[in-house]
């Protein structure tokens, strides 16, 4: 056990996955991720890059990615903004790629530097065109370090770029980190060819599981790699039907993660008041659920540690029984539009929204889900007219909360 | 429209056929323009790896966005067609990973003085051990001819309907003040000096960057009425004088009617070398070349990462 930083458990953590290339920009809050990797690669016959931008940096990653080597870089919002170009380039041309994003409040330079979770949606939206994106969220510095080895392990199976998002806080928080390395073997890695070089052979030609085996550059396979739609050979085409279906496998390949990346439940067997929240918003809502339960209130925990792709199956299976939802974010309602999505009419969702870099207390937490607790009789296990309950949250919670417009529209309609 | 005497008839870079079996057949036909002389480029390029090796196994072209980028295509070798401007980060990051890989970077004047320019400043400036070959024909080609930042004052382009209000950039000046330790600029006009110079621009260990005058004759050339293909090869003799001395049989040329305006006159073949420590011996990479400045360095890479 060492007492360490999150931004420091995420090098520990990349350097644990055998991650040996660092190409990095200074920005609050994730320079000291670029300082430990600059302390760190040295000893590990590895390369840091102090690079000109945020593009250069994915660029240079992307370059030594190909060129074999486990690469990472991490930065924050204005440079997770510049970043999106080559984050869309990995995902296309199928280059393995972990990129770290601390964020911070935002839009633009923002809030240097105060937490927020406000780059949720970034992380899937940001670059122009349909993509899939694969996101990570820890919630503890013990998080941040498996996390990111398991990002690696992802990012190198899938031949997909991986995001791991965590806020200010979790990078500058201080914990104790069991910091043991896991056998190389169980950390997921590139497939290789396994026909030997020549003409036959496809960069882009998938295997069963929709992956296609990726040489690195300079071992015989000659082949070309590029941003532009591409058939098997990586040739550039503008044939709609090789498109759309490089699009869709493209799609299809990292659904897998869904089965890999496992949820926290905590106290989710009998919960009628379900609170969905990740990274620090997360850890502060599982101690508001132990206290909403001495105050018999049935409350309970779901966490997904994978923002992206939401795994809808099981928030849906966590949701069946739950008569309220409450989504806890820092930021206007990102993630909490996915809960909509998949409640639908199931159940009500209630989200815990906070922007502008105050972080959310488990007072707060508290004192939401009891408005609505209150206002529904969730306790009782008895739902209360929908019109009663909302005029309570509003009448008596105005300046604290924020009801979504979803809730109000749903009022509205009645 | 215009005559040229007494041209070069140097053969040192002969064109002997072999570097066909470098390209790549399954990409042809390739999407080059006629009279583009991007692919005269990329033909002595081939000739003269041809001489070198049999088989490009262990060289990685790296390219941007632009009709300059694209003749990496047709090279059977690794080739990394990357985003707009940023090729040279791709290219750090692969020869970082990869010090044994010949690494060539190909882009062209807008995507390596205007988009990317911050990449091209900075890769000079570490100079990292690899070669950057920008064809620059003075507009965006593959957008519809809009302006480029080498695009001469007053010329004409589909964004410069009154003429250009913008002054342009001399990269290889550029590439020089950034600390490239190899310089040089060539004429798809003679590519048997290009060819002489891309040879010596890959023995030499640092950061190599040659520009290369192409023409554009769809959009460059017609908006401003330059004339065919072959008469904006002919034009190229302005870029005089050479300052290399083995390139000094100059043709003399007569003006060109109706080619207003001007293009300005450069000088052509290696205009400036050096030699710093690269950026792999800085980092103390191992597998990269050394540079004749490590002999008398006192910096040593390796104490540095033992440390």
């Amino acid at each position: 056990m060492r007492l360490i930083q999150g931004n420091e458990a995420c090098a520990e953590g990349a350097i644990a996955a055998g991650c040996r290339f660092f190409a990095g920009y200074p920005i609050s809050p994730s320079s000291e991720i670029a300082e430990a990797m600059a302390r760190l690669l040295p000893k590990y016959e590895g390369v840091f890059l102090q690079a000109e931008d945020e593009m250069a940096s994915l660029g240079a990653v992307l370059g030594a990615s190909l060129g074999g080597a486990r690469a990472m870089t991490a930065t924050s919002g204005p440079g997770f903004s510049l970043m999106q170009e080559h984050i869309g380039y990995a995902y296309l041309a199928e280059i393995p790629c972990v990129v770290v994003d601390v964020m911070r409040g935002g839009p633009s330079t923002g809030l240097p530097t105060l937490p927020s979770q406000g780059d949720v949606m970034q992380a899937q939206w940001g670059s122009h065109g349909d993509r899939a994106a694969v996101a990570l969220a820890p919630s503890s510095v013990q998080e941040v370090y498996d996390l990111t080895i398991q990002a690696f392990s992802l990012s190198e199976s899938l031949r997909t770029p991986v995001t791991v998002l965590f806020d200010e806080v979790v990078g500058h928080m201080r914990e104790g980190v069991d910091l043991s390395v896991p056998d190389q073997r169980s950390i997921g890695s590139r497939p290789r060819p396994t026909q030997p070089p020549g003409e036959s052979f496809a960069p882009y030609r998938a295997n069963a599981d929709l992956i296609a085996p990726l040489p690195d550059f300079g071992r015989g396979y000659r082949f070309h790699v590029t941003g532009l739609m591409h058939d098997e050979r990586g040739f550039p085409t503008t044939d709609t039907s090789i498109v759309a279906a490089l699009l869709e496998r493209l799609e299809k390949k990292v659904q897998v993660v869904k089965e890999m990346v496992a949820p926290e439940s905590y106290l989710m067997d009998d919960a009628s008041l379900v609170i969905v929240s990740y990274g620090i918003t997360g850890r502060t809502a599982k101690a508001a659920v132990d206290a909403l339960r001495n105050k018999g209130v049935k409350a309970g925990l779901w966490r997904p540690r994978l923002l992206w792709p939401v795994q809808d199956e099981l928030l849906k299976e966590a949701l069946a029984k739950a008569d309220v939802v409450m989504t806890v974010e820092m930021n206007r309602g990102q993630w909490s539009r996915e809960v909509e999505r998949v409640v639908h009419d199931s159940a009500l969702l209630y989200p815990l929204l906070k922007a502008g870099g105050a972080v959310i207390t488990t007072e707060e937490v508290i004192d939401h889900a009891l408005a609505v607790a209150d206002g529904l009789s969730v306790a009782a296990g008895r739902r209360a007219p929908l019109k009663e309950a909302v005029s309570w949250v509003e009448r008596g919670n105005e300046t604290r909360m924020s009801v979504s417009a979803n809730l109000n529209k749903k009022v509205d309609g009645e | 429209m215009s005559t040229v005497t007494d041209a070069t008839t140097s053969t040192r870079v002969p064109i002997t056929g072999k570097e066909k079996r470098l390209l790549r057949h399954a990409m042809m036909p390739h999407m080059l323009c006629p009279g583009c002389g991007h692919g005269i480029i990329l033909d002595a390029m081939l000739s003269v790896l041809s001489e070198r090796y049999d088989s490009l196994d262990n060289v990685a072209f790296v390219a941007g966005i632009g009709c300059s980028s694209r003749i990496i295509g047709y090279i059977d070798a690794c080739t990394l067609h990357t985003t707009h401007g940023r090729p040279l980060s791709f290219a750090t990051g692969l020869k970082l990973a990869r010090p044994e890989l010949t690494v060539i970077v190909i882009t062209g004047d807008g995507d390596g003085l205007s988009i990317g320019g911050n990449h091209l400043i900075h890769a000079a400036r570490r100079n990292i051990d690899l070669t950057c070959v920008l064809l620059n024909n003075e507009i965006y080609g593959m957008t519809g001819g809009q302006a480029a930042p080498t695009t001469v004052l007053g010329a004409y382009t589909t964004t410069t309907p009154q003429g250009n209000t913008q002054h342009s950039f001399d990269a290889a000046e550029l590439a020089k003040a950034a600390g490239a330790t190899f310089v040089a600029r060539a004429q798809s006009y003679r590519p048997q000096v290009f060819g002489e110079v891309f040879g010596q621009a890959l023995d030499h260990v640092g950061f190599s960057f040659i520009e290369v005058m192409s023409d554009c004759t769809e959009y460059f050339g017609r908006t401003n009425r330059f004339g065919t293909g072959a008469d904006m090869l002919m034009s190229q003799a302005r870029y005089e004088p050479s300052i290399d001395a083995d390139l000094t049989r100059r043709p003399t040329v007569e003006p060109i009617v109706n080619a207003q305006p001007v293009r300005p006159v450069l000088p052509t073949g290696l205009l400036y070398r050096s030699s710093r420590l690269t950026l792999e011996e800085t980092l103390g990479v191992k597998g990269g070349r050394s540079s004749e400045a490590s002999e008398t360095s006192y910096y040593d890479g390796d104490q540095r990462r033992n440390s």
